[in-house]
């Protein structure tokens, strides 16, 4: 993938380099860059087209407030690119338009089932 | 928004004391009737409510107690979609009304069996002529699949529905200002003045002379109604809203617990507590709303929260809404209620005529604060 956008490393940063993959293509980062800066180096534009419209953005505050970097990290959708550091082998795709919640038949879930997500929504919503 | 005026144009047939869906609603009304409105609103400062709410358009249920409040809840819902035509018509502003039913869910046979009783004691009181409908879970999922198997049943209302609540008040506002409305939003009104030819309304940034005012200030109607021989008993409850991440529209009908927006956001909420002026949000809350919305949808117990607030409903000791005119000093009306979004159409519509002409059709009698002295 081209890195079409003027985007240059610091010299100072030297983390090991690891590969991701933008839309099924390799590409280097280094340790510790995130997924959105990962897209941008890259030059993945748009990284996301909004729910309303389906017009294209890309990250732009990249400190979690935006909301523009959504992107599909590892088969999970709206995750945000920003807060997302790269990992080794990390499968990136744009995120198009509105997630789809993943419906799995409610009613093959047993109440336990509900019960034990309740934790984790404690834990990770509070 | 705020417009600044000279003395000399401080005058003005109506003075609405409130710019929140209330007063505009109110002030929208009066203009209509050809009078002149300023609109005194407190600034950002103020508790606003029309701010923090849900966005229901709620029929069913209300006025269990109070057939005169299931009957004037019913008429506004009958008279939203002209409110938001005209609305959408002026400002271009589409508030994303629906009106295809609403339902709500119970997570106990209990709740269910009570709710049921409820409604049909309502529709005795009507004379059989209060639609809604009693759905088990299997009933249920034919309108939303993604109903969970916690989920008991739940009691439809073909008349219930919801907007957007900050594109009505910004249509409103828009509507108001081209009508050539004052919103003066430099402060609280301090003090309210009886003169012979109406009153004189003093705040920070100075005066204003109204033939006529409402109070539509929500809680801030408190301390407003005694300066002009009224009483408005008004507590707080606070209700904490989550937001949920946009996803993909499932769910075609709003309910009393969760709602998806037109842009696909999903807002939790319908928490209860009193806890005076605090408008936070507390993680127990947070959480007994997260758990409760994935039992009722099981889809939802991966969906991301984006963020949560708390907003203080204004609430009367019975719950049902205060519309009264001063007797002491004609002239002065209050005008207050906890669903202003549900009433908004019955505000535009005959609540301001009744202002406008000192008369009207409505039982309003029986939403006089003398109810809580007797």
């Amino acid at each position: 993938m081209p890195n079409a956008l003027p985007f240059k490393r610091l010299p100072t940063n030297k983390a090991e380099w690891v590969t991701v993959y933008i839309e099924g293509q390799p590409v280097k980062v280094r340790q510790g860059d995130s997924a959105a800066a990962a897209v941008l180096a890259a030059g993945l534009q748009p990284s996301r087209t909004t729910v309303v419209s389906g017009s294209g953005r890309a990250p732009y505050c990249l400190m979690g407030v935006c909301f523009e970097c959504l992107l599909q990290i590892d088969g999970v959708e709206n995750v945000q690119g920003c807060m997302t550091p790269a990992r080794e082998g990390m499968q990136i795709m744009s995120q198009k338009q509105a997630r789809q919640l993943n419906n799995s038949k409610p009613s093959d879930l047993k109440p336990t089932d509900l019960k034990n997500s309740h934790i984790k929504n404690e834990d990770t919503a509070v | 928004m705020t417009q600044f005026s000279t003395d000399s144009q401080r005058r003005t047939d109506v003075c609405v004391l409130g710019g929140g869906i209330v007063g505009l609603a109110v002030a929208l009304g009066l203009q209509r009737n050809g009078l002149s409105v300023t609109i005194l609103d407190e600034g950002d400062i103020a508790l606003r409510a029309s701010r923090g709410n849900f966005g229901l358009v709620w029929v069913q249920g209300k006025g269990d107690t109070l057939p005169e409040y299931a009957a004037i809840s019913r008429l506004s819902a009958k008279l939203w979609a002209n409110h938001a035509l005209r609305l959408k018509e002026a400002t271009g502003i589409d508030i994303q009304l629906q009106q295809r039913g609403g339902l709500f869910l119970c997570l106990s046979e209990q709740e269910l069996s009570q709710r049921h009783a409820m409604l049909t004691r309502m529709q005795k009181t009507a004379a059989g002529d209060y639609p809604f409908k009693t759905l088990d879970l299997q009933q249920l999922r034919e309108f939303i699949p993604e109903a969970g198997p916690e989920v008991a049943g739940a009691t439809w209302g073909p008349e219930d529905g919801h907007l957007n609540p900050l594109f009505y008040l910004r249509a409103m506002t828009e509507q108001f200002l081209q009508r050539g409305g004052t919103i003066d939003n430099s402060g609280k009104v301090s003090k309210i003045e009886p003169t012979d030819s109406g009153f004189t309304l003093s705040s920070d940034s100075g005066q204003w002379h109204g033939d006529q005012i409402v109070l539509a200030a929500g809680l801030g109607n408190r301390d407003l109604a005694p300066h002009v021989g009224l009483s408005a008993p008004l507590v707080p409850n606070r209700g904490q809203v989550l937001i949920c991440e946009r996803v993909k529209p499932f769910l075609n009908y709003p309910t009393g617990h969760v709602r998806q927006t037109n842009e696909g956001t999903l807002q939790l909420g319908d928490s209860k507590e009193d806890v005076g002026f605090d408008s936070g949000t507390t993680s127990d809350i947070i959480a007994k709303i997260a758990h409760r919305a994935s039992q009722m949808f099981p889809l939802l117990r991966d969906v991301r929260l984006i963020r949560a607030w708390g907003a203080l409903r204004v609430m009367t000791p019975d719950g049902y809404p205060l519309y009264e005119a001063s007797q002491q000093y004609p002239g002065a009306y209050l005008v207050t209620c906890h669903s202003g979004v549900t009433l908004g159409a019955l505000h535009e519509g005959p609540i301001a005529d009744w202002i406008a002409n000192d008369r009207t059709e409505l039982p309003l009698e029986v939403f006089n604060a003398k109810r809580f002295t007797l």
